[in-house]
């Protein structure tokens, strides 16, 4: 693939320089295989290149992460036959924050015969994403979701289950059709252990070298192709050198730039972010979205918001009270004195509206002096209705671990009182720029799950990132990895050669760097501070002038990071601040450019709300006309603007349509 | 609130460690057990010195990274892991003793932070379906009824903490073996392999160095999940059946 040196700025921004005006065209090639959208696929695996069974032993494949999408591209690798190493974080492969996905996966199987196909999947996903998304690539994930259900069945994952024995589904948001199978409330944990059992018995089989508790500090790249990785082992602080073929980003999302956020503590940009300053690009930074069904922000103190499953919004309702101030319990507030605000808004979707508008209509609604509870920044969801219709038992059947969760953290009874509920960061569409080999633009290296941008535009709707996921690592990832391979002769290479010295000694630099400030603040309070930037200037409402602050206000945060963190301890043991302060030095410079790319991108799209572009009912205004791709920034260096190299959307199948959901 | 807090304090595997008397101040009852912990950290560094270091990651019950011992019990007062007890549940003015899980199987490797990469061992040895990617027959095919689904989903809802071996005067890893066996036992899917697997894995538990199940249902009481020890009888019958057969 050709990818050009990104050129120079094509317009500047007054306070920090970046290309704020329009982008220039990159020549990013996507590597589409020709031919109809429904076919691409099965040509692209018809006319791939193949590496013969004795041979694949030969090469080795990095594969950090052990989520959906790493644990699943880890295991299938090694059951092709490749020299797989996983990395991880935590102590264990099955920690990884897949875990704690809830409410289900999607899949086009239309059991319940109502009407359901992939073509269905597809077009909902598209529209869902606001248009901003690739159809090549939603079309191959809406196709391989049915495999993804069977293959998850063989392993033994535990699916919900009709009484006749035949799988069960749910509805989920922005869909019209029943297709997210579940595990109770525990989805994400089931198909998780499911990837990591797969992945043991590969460890059982002398394929795959686990490294766990090992953090990714620098990606090696020799001759313009990734060749290694180096890492940090996190009880010895030992840093090592990894080379290989291939080497596969499949690190999650980066959540937690906004400090709160449902996502795990230690989830990260590092990984993803230290191989954008490495050449990568890094595509869409500022399409995060805020799932509207979260347990509200109860204090300054609190370090992590805990989601109520979208899945609930099949049987609540969601409302406030009509009048400003109506401070009544909500059991005393009659039916006519509430508004169920998405059901009036969206009368043909109601509850199950999709995330970007739901949490929007719930701000709107708190914004107007309506919410509720002590903040006044909640709303209500409420079971009242399906308990006297359905029955407590199975209103606890359905959902009892949610509600369980949601006693133990408020101390209230959610059978007796609506929950309250607020939006709160969720998920990262945004992620490391790949083309339809899920490549990015440094040849042999992948980006798969989360970490890549590529399916969901502008919006991912429920269960579709556990698809994602499991599609990547499953089905994708293992057919053009092998095709990779076996188109470009790689020379060997060892852990000596000076890439690998180069960037070893760069992590340790940036390692020594931290230990040597010894200021007065911890990281997680810089971590606070800078959450707060992020959440209020480049949250669910962004304006120019907020983003303008933020990029003003974000350097000096950074400056007094380095010089007054305190990081206690060595480099050389078990460092827990060490640890946290490396994830906040970047992230502090990751919203920079998620700040850029938000100001960059001056129309409303899916869960990016530029408050200048609205239309009079408050629904986003997308521009078409110029802003119909993505956006792939370039690094320039600590502090310096990033360029911008735009990939144009081309829709042939799909009409760019307003997304309606009234 | 104000609690004087009693911590296990150990710098590595090596060195030796010792309980350590850190004050908790101006604590919130709302605030989780670990957000108490934070606080107390930040106080810690930012008079330079080093903070307590503990397991955790999801902060919702689920990953099974949080592991305190908590005035004696694994997981502390209330039903569920670390990370969702809450300070409401102490008295303030209360002395807390925070210890880490106690078990030869898993060594201390910092503060509270022990290595449980046995429970992984026990899993690689034996703990799945051997099924590779691809070519799986269509999921319906294969009717498995509502009851036997529900009770594969209660067994394979352990999260891997550990609390049960933490709480065993054994150290015994039973009840997590138990839960793995039982779950891959009751589904179709899981019979071709289900005498080797249970065999392996009890195997592998043996030689990690976890103790014997001497019946005294501790693992049961702390368990997050609820997973019932009844499983246990199950796994000692499918081990039994295996180890009898000469086929396997
Ligand atoms: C509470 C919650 C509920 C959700 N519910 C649903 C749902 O019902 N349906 C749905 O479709 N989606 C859901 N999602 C989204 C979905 O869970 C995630 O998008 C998806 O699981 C991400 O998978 P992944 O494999 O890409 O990354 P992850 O599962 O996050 O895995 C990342 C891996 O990378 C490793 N890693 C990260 N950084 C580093 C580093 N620097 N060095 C070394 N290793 C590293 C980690 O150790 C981990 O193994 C939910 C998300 C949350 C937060
Ligand atoms: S931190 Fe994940 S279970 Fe407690």
């Amino acid at each position: 693939m050709t990818v050009e040196t990104p050129a120079k700025p094509a317009g500047t921004h007054p306070t920090n320089g970046a290309t704020h005006g329009a982008p220039h065209k990159s020549g990013l090639d996507a590597r589409i295989p020709a031919g109809p959208l429904a076919e691409k696929w099965t040509r692209f695996k018809a006319d791939m290149k193949l590496v013969n069974p004795t041979n694949k032993r030969k090469f080795r494949i990095l594969v950090v992460g052990t989520g959906l999408a790493g644990g699943s591209a880890a295991a299938s690798l090694a059951e092709l036959g490749y020299e797989v190493d996983s990395f991880c974080y935590q102590d264990s492969a099955r920690r990884a924050h897949s875990i704690a996905a809830q409410g289900g996966i999607n899949a086009a199987k239309n059991y319940q015969n109502d009407g359901d196909s992939v073509w269905r999947l597809f077009y909902d996903t598209i529209k869902g994403g606001d248009f901003r998304a690739r159809e090549a690539n939603v079309y191959r994930l809406a196709e391989v979701s049915r495999n993804i259900i069977d293959q998850c069945v063989a392993q033994g994952v535990p699916f919900a289950r009709e009484y006749g024995g035949q799988l069960d589904n749910r509805s989920f948001g922005g869909a019209q059709v029943s297709r997210t199978f579940y595990c109770r409330g525990q989805t994400g944990q089931q198909l998780t252990l499911g990837a990591y059992q797969a992945l043991s018995r590969q460890v059982n089989a002398g394929r795959v070298r686990m490294h766990s508790r090992c953090v990714f500090q620098d990606l090696v790249v020799i001759d313009g192709k990734a060749r290694g990785i180096i890492t940090r082992d996190l009880v010895t602080g030992k840093l090592e050198r990894h080379a290989a073929d291939v080497v596969v980003l499949a690190t999650g999302g980066y959540g937690p730039v906004f400090y709160l956020s449902t996502n795990a503590m230690g989830c990260n940009v590092s990984a993803t972010f230290r191989a954008h300053r490495r050449g990568a690009l890094f595509a869409n930074p500022c399409f995060t979205q805020i799932h509207p069904t979260c347990i509200p922000v109860s204090g300054d103190h609190q370090s992590k918001l805990t989601l109520m499953s979208e899945s609930l919004r099949n049987d609540g309702r969601i409302w406030v009270p009509l009048k400003k101030g109506d401070h009544r319990r909500p059991e005393e507030i009659p039916d006519n004195e509430r508004d169920y605000f998405l059901e009036r808004k969206y009368p043909s979707f109601g509850n199950l509206a999709p995330r970007d508008i739901s949490s929007r209509a719930a701000k709107e609604a708190c914004d107007d002096g309506r919410g509720v509870g002590e903040s006044g920044l909640a709303v209500y969801l409420d079971f009242r209705d399906a308990i006297n219709r359905l029955g407590r038992d199975t209103i606890a059947k359905r959902y009892g671990n949610l509600f369980d969760m949601y006693a133990h953290i408020t101390a209230e009874d959610p059978y007796r009182s609506p929950m309250r509920i607020y939006p709160a960061v969720h998920y990262c569409m945004g992620g490391l720029w790949v083309d339809y080999h899920l490549m990015t633009n440094i040849p042999g290296l992948f980006a798969l799950g989360e970490a890549n941008f590529s399916d969901h535009g502008a919006n991912r709707l429920g269960a579709s990132a556990l698809m994602q996921g499991l599609a990547d690592g499953y089905f994708v990832a293992p057919y053009t990895i092998t095709n990779y391979l076996a188109s470009n002769k790689l020379q060997p290479v060892k852990t000596d050669h000076d890439a690998f010295k180069e960037a070893e000694a760069n992590s340790r630099e940036r390692i020594d760097r931290l230990l040597r400030v010894r200021g007065r603040k911890s990281p997680n309070q810089f971590h606070r501070e800078l959450g707060k930037i992020i959440w209020d200037k480049c949250g669910m409402a962004r304006s120019r002038q907020g983003l303008e602050e933020a990029l003003r206000r974000l350097p000096e945060l950074r400056q007094e990071f380095w010089e007054n963190v305190s990081v206690p301890g060595s480099g050389e043991s078990f460092n827990m601040a060490l640890d946290h302060a490396t994830r906040v030095a970047d992230f502090l410079e990751f919203g920079e450019l998620m700040c850029h790319d938000a100001l960059q991108r001056d129309e409303s799209c899916g869960a990016h709300f530029r408050v200048e572009h609205q239309y009079e009912d408050g629904e986003a205004k997308r521009n078409d006309d110029q802003y119909a791709y993505v956006s792939a920034w370039g690094y320039q260096g600590e502090g310096k603007a990033p360029t911008l190299n735009a990939e144009p959307l081309v829709y042939e199948n799909v009409h760019l349509a307003v997304r309606s959901y009234k | 609130m104000n609690f004087t807090l009693h911590v296990w304090r150990q710098k590595d595997r090596n060195s030796p460690g010792k309980m350590e008397a850190i004050p908790a101040k101006n604590i919130l009852p709302d605030m989780s057990f670990l957000e108490m912990l934070d606080i107390v950290n930040d106080d810690l560094m930012a008079q330079g010195k080093a903070p307590i270091s503990f397991d955790h990651d999801c902060r919702e019950g689920i990953c099974g990274s949080c592991s305190l011992v908590i005035n004696g019990r694994p997981h502390g007062p209330t039903r569920g892991t670390t990370c969702q007890t809450y300070m409401r549940h102490f008295k303030d003015g209360e002395a807390i003793y925070i210890e880490p899980w106690r078990a030869k199987a898993f060594p201390v490797i910092c503060d509270l932070v022990t290595d449980r990469s046995a429970f992984d061992r026990i899993i690689q040895s034996g703990g799945y379906v051997s099924v590779n990617t691809g070519g799986a027959v269509d999921g319906n095919t294969l009717p498995i009824g509502k009851d036997t689904a529900e009770l594969a989903m209660d067994t394979s809802a352990c999260i891997g903490c550990g609390a049960c071996v933490a709480a065993c005067k054994n150290a015994s890893a039973m009840l997590f073996v138990a839960a793995k066996v039982s779950h891959l036992g009751l589904l179709p899917q899981g019979q071709p392999e289900r005498s080797s697997r249970a065999l392996a894995m009890v195997n592998t538990m043996d030689k990690e160095g976890f103790g014997n199940c001497t019946n005294q249902y501790e693992c049961e009481a702390v368990c997050p999940k609820e997973i019932s020890a009844d499983w246990i009888s199950r796994l000692n019958r499918d081990y039994i059946a295996a180890a009898g057969s000469p086929g396997e």
